[in-house]
């Protein structure tokens, strides 16, 4: 694979900075070990550290390293874990990542602005329709392209049906890993009403390519309004069920409250956003604090947690999908009719029928599907709030009709890295439950 | 405080960068890309700037990577700071302001070394690492510079511009023979 003719010798002499495993604890000097707090997180002196909260005097014949994931049922996907053990308590932990790398952001700068949907879109396999939002409001931006309002209302009403489909599934991961195996099912139950009507809307159950630059690919299918609205009235009614299935179940809150106890200033220090930034309390959702698209113009409340535990995680999840229902009822409410995608030539493809009578028009679509479009030079940086935090996208246009560069940058890719200081201390049975509530997608986490 | 001018009162979109930096922040010269902020330190600045800034309330690192401008040098940069190969981009966030920054910091190819953030956001650990396994920057002060995502024995930094796609072969087989 290594094709790369020039300073060969160079590049591999930078490469070989060391092993990404874990080392032993007697590798590891005292004072690293009380900087350490885990590995991939070595808290500054001063933020958050209680030095006597870590006992850095454990004898190293006392200790083992053990290795979980990543092929592992509760590490949802490709996740190792290196985890160091006294006992049953776990003192330092090291995420290792990369099993999922396929090189992504590489392939995107192979692709046209057009298809650069269909590459990002596979990043966060459960929220597709937000990472081709986050792309495509990089796109406008360079290109400075106004989206009609209908088209904005449609991708704010597949955003939140994304979020509650995402959130429902984590439902259900999380039952499963803490033995709640009735609620995977209902987990499962509950994405299947979304995922069908994300089919008849899109085509696809996942990885729609349904958000484009411009617009969306296709106008809501006829009688949208009532299949929203017959997901809008069975959820709630399911999610007054799993709080009594799990919310009020003593062996759910035995398992997760105070688990997993993340602070405030812990969770801002190591990026961490979404959920798990708001269940320790801190109120900070882009939607709310950033409007983008109409966001600004619907009513729905933050959910916020007070202790960071597991319990608080999974209140936020579950209470923002009742959020979510309450804006999903004021854009059935206000969808204004309209283009679905923006009229400008340059960008959005002439409609079929024009085909078949303008060789103009074919020749038009011809170009706009081999050739793509081209994007004034610049770099912008477009935020939204996914499911699991601040989903950002990088992009720089060098002019031509493929990204210079494109960056994605991941929730979970920041989010792992609160891993080791939520680890830290507690049970090895536990750190299945912690590492669910961290709702980690490998697939962004490697791009 | 050069830099109390709102996101909203940015002067025209995208056409900022190119001309004279009439404003400094934290001596960094500053330039507006499609309604954004963007902070051109110097490499020997870039610490002390973030510093300024994370005091100033920018509480958040939001995001560090890399670009390689191999096969696009002639980009718009404000007066005063030449282009090099590599630049590092840092999106800084504020949650008092509610408001973003982001700073581009020009990093030579031939000594592509820059002080790491983690002591002032450990946040950027995995950040800082992706940005060396992919693009090959060194960060001075990282505590466990290591690849993150490829292989710790792979040769190269992949997202670099003079780095090949590279593809597998595919074999094809006969058309079925007709009899």
């Amino acid at each position: 694979m290594t094709t790369h003719d020039q300073d060969t010798a160079a590049l591999a002499a930078e490469t070989s900075e060391g092993v990404q495993e874990m080392a032993p604890r007697s590798a590891t000097e005292s004072a690293e070990l009380l900087l350490e707090q885990g590995a991939v997180l070595r808290l500054p002196e001063g933020v958050t550290v209680d030095p006597g909260d870590f006992n850095v005097e454990v004898h190293p014949d006392e200790t083992m390293i053990i290795n979980m994931g990543p092929q592992h049922p509760s590490t949802h996907g490709v996740l190792r874990l290196m985890m160091e053990l006294d006992g049953e308590t776990v003192l330092r932990t090291k995420p290792v990542i990369g099993y999922l790398h396929t090189g992504m952001e590489k392939t995107g700068e192979e692709l046209t602005y057009l298809q650069g949907g269909t590459n990002v879109t596979r990043m966060d396999y459960l929220a597709p329709l937000h990472n081709e939002l986050v792309f495509s409001l990089a796109v406008e931006a360079l290109l400075a392209l106004e989206v009609p309002e209908r088209a904005t209302w449609i991708r704010m009403l597949m955003s939140e049906l994304n979020r509650l489909s995402s959130h429902v599934l984590w439902m259900a991961t999380n039952g499963m890993d803490l033995g709640a195996v009735s609620m995977m099912v209902y987990g499962w139950r509950e994405r299947e009403l979304v995922l069908s009507f994300f089919e008849k809307a899109t085509g696809l159950r996942m990885n729609h390519n349904y958000i484009r630059p411009g617009g969306v690919a296709a106008d809501l299918p006829p009688g949208w309004e009532d299949d929203v609205l017959a997901i809008c009235d069975a959820f709630p009614p399911r999610l007054a069920e799993y709080d009594d299935l799990l919310t009020g179940q003593p062996i759910f809150r035995e398992r997760t409250e105070g688990v997993g106890v993340l602070m405030p200033q812990e969770a801002i220090a190591l990026s961490a956003s979404g959920p798990i930034l708001r269940s320790t309390g801190v109120e900070w959702d882009l939607r709310r604090d950033m409007p983008y698209m109409f966001y600004d113009q619907v009513d729905f409340d933050v959910i916020v947690g007070t202790y960071g535990d597991c319990f608080d995680r999974y209140a936020v999840r579950l209470n923002e999908m009742r959020e979510s229902i309450r804006i999903i009822h004021q854009v059935v409410e206000r969808m204004p009719r309209g283009d679905y995608r923006s009229q400008d030539k340059k960008v959005t493809p002439p409609p079929r029928a024009r085909i078949d009578e303008s060789m103009e028009a074919l020749i038009h679509h011809f170009k706009l599907f081999t050739e793509g479009f081209k994007v004034p030079e610049g770099e912008v940086y477009t935020a939204v709030e996914s499911p699991r935090g601040e989903l950002g996208c990088y992009l720089v246009s060098d002019g031509s009709a493929k990204p210079y560069r494109l960056h994605i940058r991941g929730p979970s890719f920041a989010n792992l890295q609160t891993l080791p200081i939520m680890l830290r201390g507690g049970l090895v049975a536990d750190a299945v439950a912690v590492i669910s509530s961290v709702d980690p997608i490998m697939g962004e986490v490697d791009r | 405080m050069t830099d109390a001018t709102p996101a909203e009162a940015a002067p025209g979109d995208g056409d900022g960068a190119g001309m004279a930096a009439a404003e400094e922040v934290h001596g960094a010269p500053v330039t507006w890309s499609c309604g954004q902020q963007v902070l051109h330190p110097t490499r020997e600045q870039y610490l002390d700037v973030v510093k300024a800034l994370k005091d100033e309330g920018f509480n958040f690192c939001v995001d560090l990577t890399v670009v390689d401008y191999l096969a696009h040098p002639a980009r718009r940069l404000p007066a005063g700071v030449g282009p090099e190969r590599l630049e590092l981009v840092v999106n800084l966030l504020s949650f008092e302001g509610r408001r973003r920054t982001r700073l581009r910091v020009q990093v030579p190819a031939g000594d592509p070394v820059v002080a790491s953030l983690f002591r002032l956001y450990p946040g950027t650990e995995a950040m800082e690492r992706e940005a060396f396994d992919m693009m090959g920057v060194r960060f001075e002060g990282h505590p466990d510079l290591t690849r993150i995502l490829m292989p710790e024995d792979w040769e190269g930094h992949p997202l670099r511009k003079d780095y090949s796609v590279g593809r597998v072969p595919v074999q094809f087989k006969h058309p079925p023979e007709t009899r």
